[in-house]
């Protein structure tokens, strides 16, 4: 495999891999804290019919307007789900079910009905990502990596995901401490005097955009398993909150490479005949994580009581 | 000119759905140790809760030495009812201390250092500086009580208002407790505490609020947690009240 | 005419929603709803892999019972993972839910991708079970959906009283040795048939709106738990069959999508308009009650502002009241209490003119019941020790409309008096 190769084929994947992983990493230690894991779930699927709508509408598959209509699509579930929970007394999963469901079928509905399913935006998009998808094909060597012309075209994902994974670090960052109260005790940072409410709904939102920036690259039902994984993993390795949050992005960006890597480029290099979807491949790769992490902590436990 | 009591409380009525819960108290509390005492569902949490903002009141008005809470918030310091948190949360004794003083920090960045030290301070003081960099989980129900005290004593404040501190806690950490509380009285510092142990009233403070719903009495201790006036609060419901309640129950379930 | 395969294909689906809505409703009285998305999703890599294997033996890939045996057994260990997950103790039950969902349907997505690449055909049509598509289903696969269903719905029936007991109290139940583990097993197993029944039909991402939508439907039209099966089956079986109809018309739309949308409709509509827990209820009920409130304390405003001006306490109500004086009395703004005495008047409870309202003898009738019950609830308060006047006046102006006339009767015997207020009248302190 040459360079040109590599850059034309493996690296914007590998970049958008890395990329959701890490932006999706980050988040998932909020959901996982706060009890929240299933409403990542209900906004992956929710943000389809604000992205297929938006997509019907500018008749292109632009950034900016999919990730409105996806945030729009996501905040509009968020609230629905405590309506439906308040007014039909339901427990949160039932109402979160109710919800997410409803929405990604309509954005299945919309897809068919809007002409909106394309080669662009169609179905094993949605199902599968299509991270295998991105190819760079200007590269022609190192040299078109500061080559201006060339790195204009690079997939336009990449840019999604940069700008999103952007303002989710800074604004986690800025919201440092006051995110740590609302997920260890809200009640005490309201009566500090801090914003619980619209902090609570801008971590919604930020998810949202996380999950219609990786929902390109990784399909809108994985985009869960770099949510919870992650974080759900280091809930059984560490008791150190910055561990817990700031491991979470580098585990997930961790999880997105390997997988990636594991996927098609290692095979390939082994001289294996064998592709696999990487998207799958992450998202397995993510279960397994949490399980060898669950036994290595029941191990400890056990070799603990023993010794003691 | 008078000093402004700690706090105030004027026409203050809270009510869940139709469920009155604090009806029309009004009610100085006055300097030094007070305790908010009455039988159970008669309002004192939801009365603490009130006055902090933390549940709408339908009515009423609420000062903190004189002045609006939003102007003299960081003189309130505050202990939740032995905190429904989730205690595998990945943070450490000194973490939770920490957060009392986040008002006062910028958002991001490091704690910084006089802050730190004020929280391991206020951690010596319930007796846990050497517990600071244990996750809280792994704390026994006393400690993790102490250390909750801990984070109301690092928020430095004038007025420390409590809910239930002594609920379900060791004989040792109640006695740490009172001894802090003792130790915050004799800086001149006031504090309000919600409290279900009526044997230890005299012992511990030294004004009562008697409250089941509105208030039945209120002053020293020594007249005003009298029998009458305690079996007026326990005893004597408001049979109107109550039954009208029930009614209201009875028309949402038909 | 309905060709023979597609009759047997909606019977199939009716069913299947109908055990589906059965099997729903006591999950989610238990909690477990979204156990349901865990299994569904966890399916894929079973079919995937019974897929393969009845392929490499030689057998038909497309075969449908090996195909749901597999997704049976995927959905089993997705349950047993999500329970081992949550007995860490660090990972709550949700988080276990949604690593299960995502990294079982990852490894299925690798094990599809790589069938792909292989000679053969066994991974032909899989991707129906994703979305669903009761077009393509024949009738032997109805037969086989419609059976597992059928199973489903007799042992509900059968065990209907454990069921229901073990939803209703399990604490109870686990003191009475009731074992609630096994009933609790039964419920489990009884959720991964229902939906490995419905994989073909409405495809595994969206099976648990099947199981959750009929049923949060039922319980906002209905307290009782047998009405409630029934609705929740009914629900189920409709929105069922008119997925799997919309889907032989247009076979493009995917089956799950067309059920889900039909339940969803039938959810929003009983979420608007359910008589009690609907919303337009709850809201009606409230501004219901809010005129009811309103009505009273405009009538004993005119009824006391009579009495400042003169009127001995029991006489008022042939004198004209200035609407101003009755909004200062309350303190409301005047075009409040304008719009009330124009509602009023459409009662004939009051006449209007020049900014003037007259009770009429329906009025003046109902403002005496007003002002007798303020009056007997603020004396008995303040017999009951209510320390201030004020507060009694405030509290009573709470309480006193959920005052049934035989409690007013005890609280002042005497039928006719009319005893006078324990407080100055007029203005209110706002």
């Amino acid at each position: 495999m040459t360079i040109r190769d590599f850059l034309m084929l493996d690296l914007p994947p590998l970049l958008a891999a890395l990329m959701a992983g890490a932006t999706c990493g980050l988040l998932g230690s909020f959901l996982v804290l706060r009890r929240e894991s299933l409403v990542g779930d209900a906004l992956s699927h929710a943000v389809l019919p604000g992205i297929v709508l938006a997509f019907a509408i500018t008749g292109a598959r632009s950034g900016l307007p999919m990730l409105v209509g996806a945030m729009a699509a996501g905040l509009l579930a968020v609230v629905l789900i405590s309506v439906v929970q308040r007014a039909a007394r339901l427990d949160p999963g039932a109402a979160i079910g109710a919800i997410f469901t409803t929405f990604f079928a309509i954005g299945l509905v919309l897809m068919e009905t809007t002409g909106a399913r394309s080669v662009d935006l169609d179905l094993d998009c949605v199902l599968f990502g299509q991270l295998e998808t991105l190819v760079w094909a200007q590269a022609e060597g190192l040299h078109s990596l500061v080559d201006p012309v060339a790195l204009e075209g690079l997939p336009r994902q990449l840019g999604l995901l940069a700008g999103v994974g952007l303002v989710v670090a800074v604004v986690v960052a800025a919201l440092w401490r006051p995110l740590k109260l609302i997920c260890f005790d809200p009640g005490y940072a309201a009566a500090l005097g801090m914003p619980s409410r619209a902090l609570e709904f801008g971590l919604a939102l930020l998810v949202a955009a996380a999950a219609v920036a990786a929902f390109e690259s990784v399909g809108s039902i994985l985009v869960v398993a770099m949510l919870v994984c992650p974080a759900a993993a280091l809930r059984l390795m560490t008791d150190r909150y910055g561990a817990q949050v700031l491991g979470g992005a580098a585990l997930g960006a961790a999880l997105g490479g390997v997988g990636y890597a594991l996927a098609g480029p290692v095979p390939a290099a082994l001289g294996l005949d064998i592709s696999l979807n990487a998207a799958g491949v992450i998202g397995t790769l993510g279960g397994v994580m949490v399980a060898v992490a669950a036994l290595v902590r029941a191990g400890v436990r056990r070799a603990r009581v023993v010794t003691a | 000119m008078t000093i402004a009591p700690p706090l105030s409380v004027s026409h203050l009525t809270v009510a869940y759905g139709e469920r009155p819960a604090v009806w029309d108290v009004t009610w100085n509390a006055p300097t030094g140790l007070t305790a908010i005492v009455g039988p159970n569902g008669a309002g004192k949490s939801t009365l603490l809760k009130a006055t902090l903002g933390l549940v709408p009141a339908l009515s009423g008005e609420v000062r903190f030495f004189g002045r609006p809470l939003e102007e003299v918030r960081d003189r309130i310091g505050y202990l939740p009812q032995r905190a429904s948190v989730d205690w595998d949360f990945p943070a450490t004794a000194l973490d939770v201390v920490c957060m009392a003083r986040y008002p006062r920090m910028r958002w991001w960045g490091p704690v910084p250092r006089r802050h730190r030290d004020a929280a391991r301070a206020a951690l010596a003081q319930v007796g846990m500086e050497g517990f600071a960099e244990r996750q809280i989980g792994k704390l026994s129900g006393g400690q993790q009580q102490r250390v909750f005290l801990a984070r109301a004593l690092a928020q430095d404040a004038d007025l420390v208002l409590m809910d239930e501190p002594f609920a379900a806690v060791d004989a040792a950490t109640e006695q740490a407790i009172v001894t802090v509380l003792r130790d915050l009285v004799a800086k001149g510092r006031h504090v309000v505490a919600v409290h279900h142990d009526l044997g230890t009233v005299p012992d511990y403070f030294s004004s009562v609020l008697l409250i089941n719903a509105r208030v039945f009495a209120s002053g020293p201790v020594g007249e005003a947690f009298t029998n009458a006036n305690i079996g007026a609060t326990y005893g004597a419901r408001l049979a109107l009240l109550d039954q009208a309640n029930v009614r209201a129950a009875e028309a949402r379930a038909s | 005419m309905i060709a023979y395969n597609t009759a047997v294909v909606l019977l199939g689906c009716a069913l299947l929603g109908l055990a589906a809505g059965t099997v729903g409703t006591f999950s989610l009285l238990r909690g477990r709803a979204l156990v349901a998305d865990a299994v569904g999703h966890a399916a894929l890599p079973g079919v995937a892999i019974a897929a393969l294997i009845v392929a490499t033996l030689g057998g038909d890939p497309r075969s449908l019972p090996p195909l749901l045996a597999g997704a049976a057994t995927a959905g089993v260990l997705g349950v047993l993972a999500v329970q081992a997950l949550a007995r860490t103790g660090r990972i709550r039950e949700d988080a276990a839910i949604a690593i299960v969902l995502s990294s079982f349907y990852a490894l299925g997505v690798a094990i599809l991708s790589w069938l792909q690449t292989q000679p053969g055909a066994a991974q032909a049509g899989l991707s129906k079970f994703i979305l669903g598509q009761a077009a393509a289903m024949r009738a032997e696969d109805a037969v086989v959906a419609a059976s597992v269903a059928g199973v489903c719905l007799l042992v509900c029936l059968v065990m209907f009283q454990r069921l229901r007991a073990v939803c209703f109290d399990p604490d109870f139940c686990r003191m009475q040795g009731l074992g609630v583990q096994k009933v609790d097993l039964l419920l489990l197993g009884l959720l991964v048939l229902v939906c490995v029944a419905g994989l073909q039909a409405v495809g595994l991402i969206l099976v648990v709106a099947l199981l959750v939508l009929p049923a949060a439907t039922a319980r906002l039209l209905t307290f009782r738990l047998p009405r409630m099966l029934a609705i929740s089956a009914v629900i189920g079986a409709v929105c069922g069959a008119a997925g799997a109809w919309v889907s032989a018309l247009r076979p493009e739309v995917p089956t799950g999508a067309a059920v889900v949308l039909a339940l969803a409709a039938v959810f929003t509509v009983a979420l608007l308009l359910a008589p009690e827990r609907g919303l337009l209820a709850q809201v009606y009920t409230h501004l219901r009650r809010r005129l009811a409130a309103d009505t009273e304390h405009f009538l004993r405003a005119a009824w006391e502002a009579q009495e400042i001006a003169g009127a001995g306490p029991g006489t008022a109500g042939d004198r004209w009241a200035p609407i101003g004086a009755v909004a200062a009395a309350r303190g409301w703004r005047i075009g409040r209490a304008r719009r009330l005495a124009f509602w009023l008047a459409q009662r004939g409870l009051v006449a209007r003119a020049d900014g003037n309202v007259h009770l009429t003898p329906r009025g003046a009738a109902a403002a005496r019941r007003a002002v007798r019950a303020h009056r007997a609830v603020e004396h008995h308060l303040l017999a009951a020790g209510a320390t201030d006047i004020a507060s009694a006046d405030r509290l009573a102006d709470l309480v006193e409309h959920g005052l049934p006339p035989e409690m007013a009767a005890r609280l002042l015997p005497e039928p006719s008096a009319l005893p006078a207020s324990p407080h100055q009248l007029g203005e209110r302190r706002p």
